[in-house]
């Protein structure tokens, strides 16, 4: 009361120093669309793994999660008895985190193969490399996507309380927030849905794939290139049951291709090759598509005497120094039979976003990052912009701050860029190296696979920044 | 209301008072109204110069002041104020600049990385309930100078009912602006414009723990606001204060650097007079029935913009001090019963 007297008399006074409300004092629009602590747009298997990482993170109890997947939910309770055309290659640190929330569990009691030994070779020289644990541990995992996806449905489900999932809901429109200091708009991200419902959230993250809309709406600009190479995948199953536990790829001019084990008597096929050769190989009928693989992996057409002369002189070179430097290079099972229905083909390309957050968004996954399958590593960079971006979410989540805060979304953005970038780079380097058939260059990747392939402490700092 | 009387006759109040102690700004008055009177402008000195005392007999002789004088409250409320209307001259015009992090308040905001872990672990070691969920929740925080909120919005994420004061009233707009847009912390945090003082009475022993960050280093009578702390506090309650050091170090780093040199802090934010020594503090909240239990240097580095602890006290620290379980235990009440309620002035007798 004194203070509204106090008001009054002094106003002739004051006037300039008491102004009165500059904006009014409500909250804008906030009651028409449900707010959400953490929106996760795009429902694939990084999307729903970073959704369940946050359901299942303790600071996160009292928070609100939402996740859109455009397409419908899918039955995984069935499992046919064929093997899926898409798999993935999921190294330990990936399984690591799936483990983390309960999801690994399921994945092994669906299916998955283990493989112990990557063996990868050039088909222009005898060079190889081989890469395998001192202790003979498992390397990697091969794992259908469509069992993965099961995995973390599952886990969606367990904490069906804290995270919406939204199915048949396809984000058409985001709004921006304006700058953070201003305080009478609201200050959290305005989403629109395809069916007209909005909601709003105080973290958007974009795992939207490599069309990322998310990434375009926040006009973040992405390095992107496109090979002119497309991926031939397939289901085959080997001409004799086999201890299947190695994963191998060979570089052939065309692009490599590469043989993933799935059970003892099947493998996945994952062919990058030109655009053209990989309409051949889906038009061809089976046997030839059997028989082009074998001798994809079998030939040496493609090897020059020149190659070979220096390829051999250069490994007596390295017996010289490190006996133990060099193994035999073993040749993959022959395939029998393709799995009908299972040949498909999609493109390759390239992509880095320059940055991987703004205020109140982050991109992971391929939103972030697109690389080539050569690698395998695809997913597994996915898997780990979710664990960086979980353990900065939960540490701020636990200390109260806003989640989205740029503060903490740029440490996940330094943290994971430093990782992404050279690996990413190396893959495209490698890519361009090995799709030449110029003597020079397949001189420098022999000599270079070979010296490498004898040097376990470099392998093995390769397999550990590989399998984070 | 002093304001009342307008900014023309309090200027004359003070210069005809000369030599008295200047009447304080008595609690309430909005902050724009205190760059009208600037009473205590030519009084600056030591610590203890800041106590203010309102000689309420002598002042009703301008009847201007009297009639303004509209709550009988104010009488009993207090004989100081521990607000500084000087001090709250300089946070008028950045009222608005509160939540841009990059902004005139970014040391404060990425202070939140230390002082909140700092609060809430400590508190989660004294307390039994081990919910990491929520790791507040049933905790009633009393944030004084508030602000716009930027410590009140993390207790309240964290689950503690919060009441964030602030003796400057855009400083309160902006914070319940801030808390508006977000339904779990419009109904965790209450916004008072006030100050200390005010709500003594109508929350004696009401707040489980008392925050005062980057407070004290702006108040006008530091004993008195440990005063208040105290009446305020549940027995056994918390109190935490970050603040600055008063040492040589703390005036180069402090002001020349921070605000001079790098503009960390809007230049004339801190008055190097006012840094309070940790040794200085710990002895008036020993004297006023506090425990202090630990004291830990703080130190902002401005190249990454973040703080860290730090063994050294001798630029920013932080303290966790707790009030004594047991009333009447020594004689710091007989000066916190003059501070209390009405009964308790009348009956007291003590006298300033």
């Amino acid at each position: 009361m004194a203070a509204v007297c106090g008001r009054g008399l002094l106003a002739p006074l004051g006037g300039r120093l008491w102004a009165g409300p500059r904006v009014p004092l409500r909250s804008v629009a906030a009651t028409a669309a449900p707010l959400y602590d953490v929106v996760v747009s795009g429902g694939g298997m990084v999307g729903s793994a970073m959704a369940a990482v946050l359901g299942h993170d303790i600071h996160f109890r009292d928070k609100k999660i939402a996740l859109l997947e455009a397409g419908p939910r899918k039955d995984y309770d069935h499992m046919p008895d064929s093997y899926s055309n898409r798999v993935s290659s999921i190294s330990p640190g990936s399984a690591t985190l799936l483990s983390s929330f309960g999801a690994w569990d399921h994945v092994c009691s669906l299916r998955l193969k283990p493989f112990r030994r990557m063996q990868v070779w050039d088909a222009c020289s005898e060079a190889m490399i081989v890469f395998e644990k001192d202790d003979l541990d498992d390397m990697g995992y091969i794992v259908e996507n469509d069992v993965i996806m099961s995995a973390l449905t599952k886990q969606l489900d367990a904490v069906a309380d804290r995270v919406e999932v939204f199915y048949g809901s396809r984000a058409v429109g985001y709004t921006w927030p304006l700058s953070s200091h201003r305080c009478d708009t609201s200050p959290w991200v305005q989403i629109e849905l395809a069916d007209g419902r909005r909601l709003q959230t105080k973290l958007l993250i974009g795992a939207d794939g490599h069309n990322s809309l998310v990434r375009q709406k926040a006009e973040i600009k992405n390095i992107e290139h496109q090979y002119d190479q497309s991926a031939v995948v397939a289901t085959l199953h080997l001409s004799e049951a086999t201890d299947n536990n190695v994963a191998w790829q060979r570089f052939l001019p065309t692009g490599p291709i590469a043989l993933l084990p799935l059970s003892d008597t099947a493998s996945s096929l994952v062919w990058s090759t030109c655009h053209e050769h990989a309409s051949e190989l889906l038009a061809m009928d089976e046997e030839s598509f059997v028989d082009s693989i074998n001798s994809a992996f079998w030939s040496n057409i493609n090897h020059s005497d020149f190659i070979d002369t220096a390829g051999a002189m250069f490994r007596s070179a390295i017996l010289l120094l490190t006996p133990a430097g060099t193994a035999v290079r073993q040749l993959p099972p022959s395939v029998a039979k393709a799995d009908p229905e299972s040949r498909v083909m999609f493109p390759l390309g390239m992509g880095h976003a320059t940055e991987y957050v703004q205020h109140r968004v982050a991109l992971i996954g391929d939103a972030a990052h697109r690389v080539h399958p050569l690698a395998g590593q695809g997913v597994n960079l996915g898997f780990g912009d979710i664990e960086c971006l979980a353990r900065h979410l939960s540490a701020a989540a636990f200390n109260g701050s806003d989640l989205g805060s740029l503060r903490h979304l740029l440490k996940f953005e330094t943290e994971r860029q430093r990782h992404n970038v050279s690996l990413i780079a190396a893959i495209d380097v490698l890519k361009r190296l090995y799709s030449t058939r110029l003597t020079p260059l397949v001189l420098l990747r022999t000599w270079g696979l070979q010296a490498t392939n004898a040097l376990p402490f470099v392998k093995e700092q390769i397999m550990a920044f590989a399998s984070k | 209301m002093w304001g009342g009387g307008g900014g023309g006759a309090a200027r004359a109040f003070t210069r005809a008072l000369g030599r008295w102690r200047a009447a304080a700004v008595p609690p309430g008055v909005a902050g724009g109204d205190h760059a009208a009177l600037s009473i205590q402008t030519g009084l600056r000195g030591t610590l203890q110069d800041y106590c203010y005392e309102i000689q309420l007999k002598s002042s009703s002789t301008l009847p201007e002041m009297k009639s303004s004088m509209l709550t009988v409250k104010r009488l009993f409320c207090t004989s100081h104020s521990s607000v500084d209307s000087k001090e709250m001259k300089k946070f008028q015009h950045l009222a608005h600049k509160w939540w841009d992090e990059e902004g005139e308040y970014s040391a404060l905001h990425s202070m939140n990385d230390i002082r909140v872990p700092f609060i809430r672990d400590t508190l989660l070691n004294t307390s039994s309930n081990y919910d990491l969920g929520s790791p507040l929740s049933g905790v009633k925080i009393l944030d004084v100078g508030c602000g716009g909120g930027l410590l009140s919005e993390p207790l309240g994420r964290l689950g503690a009912s919060v009441t964030g004061i602030d003796p400057l009233e855009d400083n309160i707009r902006t914070a319940e602006q801030h808390k508006s847009f977000d339904p779990v912390l419009a109904k965790r945090i209450q916004y008072k414009f006030s100050s200390l003082e005010e709500i003594v009475e109508e929350s004696m022993e009401t707040f489980d723990v008392i925050v005062a960050s980057e407070v004290v280093e702006h108040v006008a009578d530091l004993e008195m606001f440990i005063k208040c702390c105290s009446q305020v506090l549940k027995p056994e309650g918390s109190l935490f204060i970050t603040t600055i050091s008063k040492t040589q170090l703390s005036y180069v780093l402090g002001i020349v650097v921070a605000e001079k040199i790098m503009g960390i802090v809007p230049e004339g934010t801190h008055e190097w007079e006012k840094f309070v020594p940790p040794e200085e503090l710990e002895h008036l909240l020993e004297l006023n029935g506090f425990s202090v239990k630990t004291v830990n240097g703080m130190l902002y580095n401005p190249l990454s913009g973040s703080w860290s602890w730090m063994e050294s006290r001798s630029v920013n620290y932080a303290l966790h001090a707790v009030k004594s379980g047991a009333q009447g235990q020594s004689s710091p009440t007989d000066a916190l019963s003059e501070m209390g309620s009405e009964q308790r002035s009348a009956t007291a007798g003590t006298a300033l």
